[in-house]
């Protein structure tokens, strides 16, 4: 079980409170999380990847385990604490203005 | 004292859930939408904001409102637009730097929404089915190419990039079927109700595309004119490329700007590159168009083929909205800007300006409308007119406030004082 924390804005429109939990079959990468994520809640598509190159939108950050995922590759093994759901993934609005 | 134009750049049933208006003809929704509206009515005022939408209604007297919102909150509303065919159908454009694009209906007259296609979850194997907020630029080599590339502010050519939809304007006849303008330019079209959108690449095809360029708010399609005798025909306009028509329902389009002059640009007179604000028409005569250009204000009796200037005796004709009353096609509005340097009101004075004669004569409406220390500007798409026997006309503000006048401009009151930023402002006439 992958736990995930989104941003406030995320949650309101996934309608979801708190924490989301995901199952995910095989390997535990960004990428197959945010699969998880966009076809547990359709309405995420687009919100923080493009919907067909899939490439993170510029104001997403993904984090895992207090460092900065976002420049790795989607494809790359996240975090064993991740994987075992000890330790949340947070997609984050990279903090911008006042 | 009238204002020295300077040459600077523009600011800026498919849907599974069928709404209950079926659809009804071109010449039905003609005499819907032009034909006085008295008795028992209400109004139903569609406001987006910076930090999301609220809804204002009235009965048909206008004078004690409820507000409803926010909706979306914390969200830019860029617009929002009910269906003529169907009241209930309303469709909306939430939008964000950080999480893009999201389409928003409703089918109820804004209690509830719904993200079209996104609302349910996938069966185990299928893939998501949230592409309501999908805009697809058509690159093909019919349609797209090479036009992928456009002007960019420096002059050189600059890749077509999808930000946001600006506009939204619903079929006058289907309440499944709708039109979005959308930055970087181009117009797309939903026939089920908001699901999944494709884009009308004539226009963006148009051998004058990689002439267009942004303006200072970003180049952005965002006015839709259906003509209600011919729903063939559409108008739209762009900044900083200039109006455009199409006669046969989207398929070609032609750049429609003879007549407009526009000094901050190369050529003044080119076939495009104009920063058109808006235009609006009064329903009843779709040939008469009128036009609040970044500078002037425009009128064309030929469904655009030719334009001339009315801004006569304007303090001011920068501006960015415009609107013509709903019975009288010869009234027109609009809000004098200082200038595309200083985006508000002449002298603190916040007034709207009135002609009665098609233009060139114009008259200023202050009554109940803020006479100093008044710094806010209206946008393009935040004034409407509704229905109703005595014209309601409608803007807010910049600053948060949205102000009717129930009797055709001569007073004002506001309806609300602080919103967030008002990004636009449409009205539906109920019955």
């Amino acid at each position: 079980m992958i736990r995930v924390i989104l941003p406030q804005h995320l949650r309101t429109l996934a309608r979801v409170e708190g924490e989301v939990q995901l199952d995910i079959e095989g390997p535990v990468t960004q990428r197959s999380v945010l699969d998880a994520l966009e076809a547990r809640y359709p309405v995420l598509c687009g919100t923080m990847r493009d919907h067909v190159t899939f490439k993170r939108r510029p104001f997403i950050r993904f984090f895992a385990c207090q460092e900065d995922w976002s420049h790795e590759s989607q494809d790359s093994p996240l975090p064993d604490a991740i994987a075992a759901g000890a330790e949340p993934f947070m997609v984050i609005g990279a903090i911008a203005g006042g | 004292m009238k204002v020295t134009k300077s040459r600077s750049k523009s600011a800026g049933s498919k849907s599974g859930k069928r709404s209950k208006g079926a659809a009804i003809t071109a010449h039905q929704a003609s005499r819907k939408l032009t034909n006085k509206v008295s008795g028992t009515s209400s109004v139903r005022v569609l406001v987006g904001t910076r930090k999301g939408a609220f809804i204002l209604e009235a009965d048909g007297k206008r004078a004690k409102w409820d507000v409803r919102g926010p909706f979306f909150a914390g969200w830019e509303i860029y617009h929002m637009k009910g269906s003529p065919a169907d009241p209930n159908r309303i469709y909306a454009s939430q939008t964000s730097g950080w999480f893009g694009q999201i389409m928003q209906r409703s089918s109820d007259g804004g209690k509830t929404w719904e993200t079209p296609g996104g609302e349910k979850m996938p069966k185990p194997g299928e893939f998501p089915v949230g592409k309501s907020n999908l805009f697809a630029y058509d690159t093909s080599d019919a349609t797209g190419k090479p036009l992928t590339t456009h002007q960019f502010y420096d002059g050189t050519q600059h890749p077509w990039e999808f930000k946001r939809v600006w506009h939204l304007e619903p079929s006058l006849t289907d309440p499944d079927t709708a039109y979005a303008g959308i930055e970087d330019a181009a117009i797309f079209r939903t026939t089920n109700g908001g699901q999944t959108w494709q884009e009308l690449a004539g226009l963006r095809g148009h051998t004058t595309g990689p002439k267009w360029q942004p303006g200072a708010g970003g180049m952005c399609l965002h006015t839709i004119l259906i003509d209600p005798s011919n729903p063939a025909r559409i108008f739209v306009a762009i900044s900083a490329a200039g109006a455009f028509r199409t006669d046969d329902g989207g398929l070609t389009w032609k750049p429609i700007n003879q007549g407009l002059r526009s000094q901050y640009i190369p050529d003044p007179t080119a076939e495009v590159g104009h920063c058109v604000h808006r235009i609006a028409l009064n329903k009843s005569r779709p040939d008469t168009l009128f036009m609040q250009k970044h500078w002037d204000v425009m009128r064309s009796d030929n469904g655009g083929d030719s334009w001339r200037e009315v801004s006569g005796n304007l303090p001011t004709d920068f501006g960015f909205c415009i609107d013509v009353h709903a019975h009288e096609p010869e009234t027109v509005y609009v809000v004098p800007i200082k200038s595309d340097g200083e985006h508000f009101p002449m002298e603190g004075k916040l007034r709207v300006y009135r002609t009665r004669t098609g233009g060139d004569e114009w008259e200023p409406l202050t009554k109940g409308l803020p006479q100093r220390d008044c710094y806010v500007n209206v946008l393009r798409d935040a004034m409407a007119v509704d229905q109703l026997d005595s014209c309601g006309i409608y803007f807010g503000t910049t600053g948060g406030q949205v102000y009717c006048s129930a009797n055709s401009g001569d007073t004002w009151a506001p309806i609300v004082h602080d919103l967030p930023a008002v990004l636009s402002v449409e009205v539906q006439t109920l019955q």
